[in-house]
């Protein structure tokens, strides 16, 4: 029932967010040609970064439906994970990366043809439990002793970002606690053990109700770019050009901001 | 009366062969870890203030769960295995539960009791002022959650083992209860406590998932070596096998002193 | 000072009712077939059991009197021996005759002192340090009883305590028994379920059959008139206590027996009834024991008859069915019994 309401729900954003796109991104004319186009079939491979999971297999149902006779198929996993097999000569078609030094990896060793693009970012948000007990504000909170306070680990994507946003914004940060992954993080702000906690925005997004989301300034000074770009060595070159364009039209980018990206 | 070679057969195939199978299946990851061990940054990992932190907070929390689960978990055995109890079928099955239950979970359920906002937790924080998650303690806690049914389970076997009569003898000795329960029951399932305590010990050094969960991870806090070893898997592969290799080492050293002092030497 | 007891205990569709009255220094003996509720009696006496009803007092002291009185047993002046002597295996011989004293407040060195004192007593002295895997029978046995008696009970129960013994040191053991039993002034209450023990240890006999006491009395008075066939067949035993010189005894209820090993002092003599011939002349020529006797009771059993009669000694005797249409054997008939020498068996008192 959630997952069926949830993509009732996605619809209705991705209608929403059409009309507005469709006037920002005019730097994409191959929205029109995507559609237009049917030539497109057989089996595409995609090797899509895990936090993209929801919405890339969103935009891999559309595809299928604008595009009958192709037939989606995801991997997803860790950008690095996932940059070491395409080196490795894994057969697959597209690659969309959490981060430019994954895509890069594959595009010194060869992988790509061009350029890789750029399609979404992603930006920190203050997690706080529903209703924001603490009051918390903005950045400078994370600095109170007395609030409890999580982050990830340094050695994890958002815990780096965070690490970040506070060398910029000059706050020596008090954590109580460094979590394993976002997960962590999230069900610790959601039983209210901690006043706040800094993730990602399609994080929030992606926790419900029971975590409320604040923007904050000083995110924009650690925003991390997802590039997305065919593979030179894809068994279905025709269908992975498609697909990232599918992904940078209108319609692709209304689906990921609907949970919680940023266009580029 | 020499005994020829042989005079017992020889050993049955189908016992031998599947126990090198479980023999080298228990041994190869320990083997590989060693194997891809970086040798030559070894030392310096070893001795670097965080893994001696990691470790001394590991052994410290392990230690002092194993102590909180011989203090609470012994009585809850001797009640299981001695008082009469109505349901205690449903009892026994239900103190296991930690034993089935994924530790993340337990994590969260302690959360839910013990937390800020948890059913006891609450009032520990509002009379008190006291907050388990993010602690030291919270750590211990989570410890002995996991890891005190080793320690029932084979305490309780040991005395459903023994003979109660001894408990009478020495009533009719003029022993209380409880100095019967000392003097005379302890002593004979000692093998059983010692066994279970090692065990305890030894799930609680490993603890990941319901410490993670509920006391998070902080440097030289809650910080153990499994968790370390977990984040060091996310950026240094290599760290991590060191630190693995650290608790293996400790944990191999400490079960096998106490294990050939009472384990073996009680059969 | 004497201890009465009224033992109702209800267990299942088994129920035990059994009144026992056991006065200072006194040994009696509670004896009975499997399952007859020995001791599970004992272990109402001890308090390891909850009477259900009835009483357990000495004089003014009431141990149990259901529902208002329980005296736990940690709180009762008894000492048991069990059957197995369930000795703590953790603690070494003077160890565990010193834990009552200890369990009842002594300190460390006198409980010691005493202990070691009572291990001397049994002739185990230089065992003080033995644990009890390391002990024989005989020698467990005697730590168990010297651990009983540390405590100086007033009631001393005995359960099995010869049972777990082989032949050999069992008459070896009972003698001893005996031996501490009389020097001990407390009560004894002694389950088992061999008559030997029960008539060379017990100064009265309380036999119990489903739970209920069919008879009582002295070991002889018994012996001489059961009144049930279990008692009969129980009891199946002739003893007499006698004083030894050489290898003749002089009984004290009259008349004089040869016996196979040379005994002096206060000896037990026994044989069993199927040792005694009949003969209708005295028999001649060989080292029997033969005098005349007359003929009170002949009984039917399973395979023999049983004859008692009168005579200095009187005895019994088992005899077929051939033997008595022979000899016309009814109360009231003339004739000479005879035992072997060596069909005795001779105990010290």
């Amino acid at each position: 029932m959630l997952c069926r309401t949830g993509v009732a729900a996605l619809a209705l954003l991705a209608l929403a967010g059409c009309s507005a796109q469709d006037t920002a991104s005019t730097t994409e004319p191959s929205a029109t040609s995507a559609s237009s186009a049917p030539a497109v079939t057989g089996a595409v491979t995609v090797f899509a970064a895990a936090s993209l999971t929801e919405s890339f297999t969103q935009l891999g149902k559309d595809f299928e439906a604008a595009n009958p006779g192709v037939k989606v198929t995801f991997n997803f996993a860790g950008s690095s994970a996932l940059a070491q097999q395409i080196n490795s000569g894994a057969p697959a078609d597209v690659f969309a990366s959490a981060a430019p030094t994954n895509m890069k990896q594959v595009s010194d060793a060869g992988g790509i043809t061009g350029d890789a693009t750029t399609f979404v970012k992603n930006k920190l948000e203050i997690a706080v439990p529903k209703g924001n007990p603490a009051k918390v504000a903005g950045l400078a909170d994370f600095g109170k002793a007395d609030l409890k306070i999580a982050l990830c680990a340094e050695q994890v994507p958002c815990g780096a970002a965070a690490k970040k946003v506070f060398e910029t914004a000059g706050i020596t940060a008090a954590p109580d606690t460094l979590e394993q992954d976002v997960k962590a993080v999230l069900t610790k702000v959601k039983l209210g053990e901690v006043d706040a906690a800094l993730v990602y925005k399609t994080d929030v997004k992606a926790a419900g109700a029971d975590v409320e989301g604040i923007e904050f300034p000083e995110s924009d000074k650690a925003v991390n770019d997802y590039p997305i770009a065919p593979l030179a060595k894809a068994p279905n070159a025709a269908a992975a050009k498609a697909f990232v364009d599918f992904v940078l039209s209108g319609k692709g980018t209304a689906v990921l901001t609907a949970a919680g990206f940023a266009a580029p | 009366m020499t005994r020829r070679p042989g005079t017992r057969g020889r050993l049955p195939v189908v016992l031998v062969l599947p126990a090198l199978v479980g023999l080298a299946f228990l041994l190869v990851p320990l083997a590989g870890l060693l194997v891809r061990a970086p040798w030559a940054t070894l030392a310096d990992q070893l001795f670097s203030p965080a893994v001696g932190q990691a470790l001394s907070l590991s052994l410290l929390c392990a230690s002092l769960a194993t102590v909180i689960c011989l203090v609470l978990g012994v009585p809850l055995a001797w009640l299981l295995a001695r008082a009469d109890l109505p349901g205690r079928g449903l009892l026994r099955a239900l103190v296991t539960v930690p034993l089935v239950l994924p530790p993340v979970v337990g994590g969260v359920a302690l959360l839910l009791v013990l937390g800020r906002r948890g059913l006891v937790g609450s009032h520990l924080y509002s009379w008190f002022g006291i907050s388990l998650p993010f602690t030291t303690a919270g750590v211990v806690v989570a410890e002995a959650f996991v890891a005190m049914p080793f320690l029932v389970i084979s305490v309780e076997g040991a005395l459903r083992a023994a003979d109660p009569r001894f408990e009478e003898a020495a009533a009719t000795l003029g022993a209380s209860r409880w100095l019967a329960f000392r003097r005379v029951t302890l002593p004979t399932i000692l093998p059983g406590v010692v066994a279970g305590t090692v065990l305890c010990w030894a799930r609680a050094l490993g603890e990941f998932g319901a410490t993670i969960t509920f006391a998070g991870n902080f440097p030289g806090k809650t910080t153990t070596m499994p968790l370390a070893v977990y984040l060091a898997l996310e950026t240094d592969p290599d760290a991590a096998i060191v630190l693995s290799i650290v608790l293996l080492l400790v944990s191999a050293v400490v079960l096998a002193s106490l294990r050939d002092r009472w384990v073996g030497g009680a059969a | 000072m004497t201890l009465h007891a009224d033992l109702q205990v209800a267990r299942g569709s088994f129920a035990l009712d059994v009144a026992l009255s056991v006065a200072p220094g006194e040994v009696v003996a509670l004896l009975g077939p499997n399952g007859a509720g020995k001791t599970t009696a004992l272990r109402a006496l001890a308090g390891l059991l909850p009477l259900d009803g009835g009483s357990v007092r000495v004089d003014d002291a009431v141990w149990d009197e259901p529902p208002k009185v329980f005296l736990r047993p940690e709180r009762r002046p008894v000492g048991v021996v069990f059957q197995d002597y369930l000795l703590f295996a953790h603690l070494s011989a003077a160890e565990n005759v010193a834990f009552g004293l200890r369990a009842r407040g002594m300190d460390r060195r006198p409980a010691h002192a005493a202990a070691v004192e009572w291990l001397d007593r049994v002739g185990l002295a230089e065992y003080a340090r033995a644990r009890p895997r390391s002990l024989s029978g005989g020698q467990a046995q005697r730590v168990a009883l010297a651990r009983a008696l540390a405590t100086a009970p007033s009631l001393l129960l005995l359960d099995e305590p010869l049972a777990a013994l082989d032949a050999s040191t069992r008459m070896l053991v009972r003698t001893e028994l005996g031996r501490h039993l009389g020097e001990y002034t407390g009560r004894t209450l002694l389950v088992t379920h061999d008559p030997l023990d029960a008539m060379v240890l017990a100064d009265r006999l309380v036999i119990v059959e489903g739970g209920r006491v069919v008879q009582e009395g002295a070991p002889t008075e018994v012996a001489r008139q059961p009144r049930t066939e279990y008692v009969a067949q129980l009891v199946g035993l002739n003893l007499y206590r006698g004083r030894g010189s050489g290898t003749s005894v002089a009984l004290d209820e009259g008349g004089e027996l040869v016996v196979a090993a040379p005994a002096s002092g206060v000896v037990y003599v026994a044989f069993p009834p199927s040792a005694v011939s009949l003969h209708s002349a005295r028999p001649e020529g060989s080292p029997r024991n033969t005098w005349p006797v007359t003929v009170v009771g002949v009984e039917q059993h399973a395979h023999t008859v049983r004859v008692r009669l009168e005579g200095s000694p009187g005895v019994l005797a088992d005899v077929t069915t051939g033997v008595v249409a022979e000899l016309r054997l009814v109360p009231g008939a003339r004739l000479w019994a005879a035992v072997k020498a060596t069909e005795t068996h001779t105990y010290a008192g």
